[in-house]
């Protein structure tokens, strides 16, 4: 039993894929991150250290409105499966698991809300880190989110800020307003017309950064890239929140253009791309994550282009988290070693599809005209 | 997944898979980092050679290491200056007031700024009462709101003040 099967969304709201523009931008995260005074650092911080910060987290969690009712996690009281889908579900990172196979440190946890998409992780490299994870692009929704829980938590927590270089953090890098916000995008069309390198380049002057599917030091896979705001001090949050959201709807329209010319010049061998995708996806007896991940960049390059138009972006979503590892061995119900891990990977894809996506024949390709949600 | 051939230079490290079309045209490029770079198109980056360690080590090329900082200690958490130095990360709050004199350069060098401009915090008073502490909160980001011309929501914000405020 999950402690987190207790919550109505098991912290996976986002996959819902309501918010503006959501076939291209799958979700949007603003975090804080926030330090207690008199007290050393994640990574320099001793056990009393952390189990003290655990403790005065644990009281302002009452006093909460967004907080209260929620879940606690402590991850030395999880079994590490579950650690592992905290990590998949986006809630949890490496650095809070601490590394494979070892115990992880004492007073780490992770507090789920249960009426707000916010959650707190609890002494990883900053003492909190509040996050807020929403569908689609809702950056500004998503800063006024976690601006809310900040409050709150600032009125009972004595956190570390100086007058010069405010919100004192861990690493000098987040130092300032602690902000980091960031929108998860599919970008195939930049991708197969070679724009992207521009792209990502046109970024970084910007001020902005990109990086994989998992943050920090994963790569690129399936022509998903993560964007987000590379400095913290100097500007205020509402700039740094409206800066990326301008850079992101000019991104997307970049993308959408780039869809339209690979439509106009290379329709046919677009359209042949997207049904050997799915034919694999709705077939194949075996698929690694990777695999999985590019055939679904395909598929949902096809949604968006109305070209797989029974098939709906919730279910894209769903099958990009339910088939991580963690995931498949809590549905199997043990663990998996690798090879049975892509045949049940396969498998949970081929019914979903089965049960969601039966796009029975190819004839719809070019009608555009129904994209209702049928079951 | 197998070892992938560069198909620009023969290396066995192919990493970033490039679909291409041209003239209506289909093909799948294998190549490794190295030429994927030089055709402008670079793979996520590693992070564990990349941030501000990098920034640290430009520093210290460019920026003379200074005597007086070296050696020196926080008095609470025990990190010395070779300790930031290598790791990139303060050690805890009072490390800002012990590294105070070297922190401007590098947090220029970062974020071409100095100075923080963002949210005010005012640290919990204990004699608040919960209703005043509420109150506190939501005048400072109508404060902010009306900063920022985002008046729309200051209006929303300005309702909820009043609807706790004694009357």
């Amino acid at each position: 039993m999950n402690d987190f099967d207790a919550l109505p969304d098991h912290g996976l709201g986002w996959l819902e894929a309501s918010g503006a523009h959501a076939d291209i931008v799958l979700s949007t995260r603003v975090r804080l991150a926030r330090n207690l005074q008199g007290h050393a650092f994640g990574p320099r911080a001793r056990v009393n250290d952390r189990e003290a910060v655990l403790r005065q987290f644990k009281h302002s969690i009452e006093r909460s409105e967004m907080l209260r009712d929620g879940t606690l996690l402590v991850m030395s009281k999880i079994d590490a499966r579950t650690r592992r889908i905290l990590l998949e579900r986006r809630l949890a990172t490496r650095d809070l698991l601490g590394e494979a196979g070892e115990d992880p440190a004492n007073g780490t946890a992770v507090h789920l809300s249960s009426r707000d998409p916010v959650s707190v992780m609890i002494n990883e490299e900053d003492h909190l880190r509040v996050q807020s994870l929403l569908s689609g692009l809702r950056i500004q929704e998503a800063w006024e989110m976690v601006d809310r829980l900040d409050e709150e938590l600032g009125r009972e927590l004595p956190f570390a800020y100086h007058n010069d270089f405010g919100f004192l953090t861990s690493c000098p890098t987040n130092v300032g307003s602690g902000l980091r916000a960031s929108v998860f995008m599919h970008l195939p069309g930049l991708v197969l017309t070679k724009e992207i390198g521009k792209a990502l380049r046109g970024l970084g002057e910007l001020g902005l950064t990109f990086r994989g599917l998992y943050g920090e030091g994963s790569e690129v896979v399936g022509n998903f890239f993560q964007v987000s705001n590379q400095t913290t001090l100097g500007r205020t949050e509402e700039d740094l929140v409206d800066h990326l959201d301008r850079v992101v709807r000019k991104v997307i329209d970049d993308e959408l253009r780039a869809r339209r010319v690979l439509l106009r010049d290379a329709r046919g061998v677009t359209e042949d791309k997207i049904w050997r995708a799915y034919g694999l996806l709705r077939y194949a007896r075996s698929l690694s994550f990777e695999e999985l991940m590019n055939l679904l960049s395909g598929v949902r390059l096809g949604v968006s282009l109305k070209l797989l138009p029974e098939l709906r972006v919730y279910t894209l979503n769903k099958m990009m988290i339910f088939t991580q590892p963690a995931h498949l061995e809590q549905a199997a119900g043990r663990d998996l070693p690798q090879a049975e891990s892509d045949a049940h990977r396969a498998a949970y894809v081929r019914r979903i599809l089965d049960t969601e996506g039966d796009v029975s024949t190819g004839d719809q390709a070019t009608d555009d005209s129904d994209l209702s949600d049928q079951p | 997944m197998a070892d992938m051939i560069c198909n620009n230079c023969g290396a066995t490290d192919a990493v970033v898979h490039l679909t291409q079309i041209v003239n209506n045209q289909m093909s799948t490029h294998h190549l490794c980092e190295r030429c994927a770079a030089e055709k402008g198109l670079e793979n996520a980056p590693d992070i564990s050679n990349l941030p501000l360690i990098d920034v640290i080590a430009q520093m210290t090329e460019d920026v003379p290491a200074d005597p007086r900082m070296s050696g020196t200690e926080c008095s609470f958490c025990g990190l010395t200056y070779e300790d930031f130095r290598r790791t990139g990360r303060l050690g805890c709050p009072h490390c800002y007031e012990t590294f105070a004199g070297h922190l401007p350069q590098l947090l220029q060098r970062i974020h071409g700024a100095v100075k923080h401009v963002g949210k005010v915090y005012l640290p919990p008073d204990p004699t608040a009462s919960d209703m005043e502490k509420k109150l506190e909160g939501l005048r400072r980001r109508l404060h902010r709101a009306i900063q920022s011309e985002d008046f729309e929501r200051a209006a929303e914000l300005r309702d909820q003040i009043r609807a706790l405020e004694p009357a």
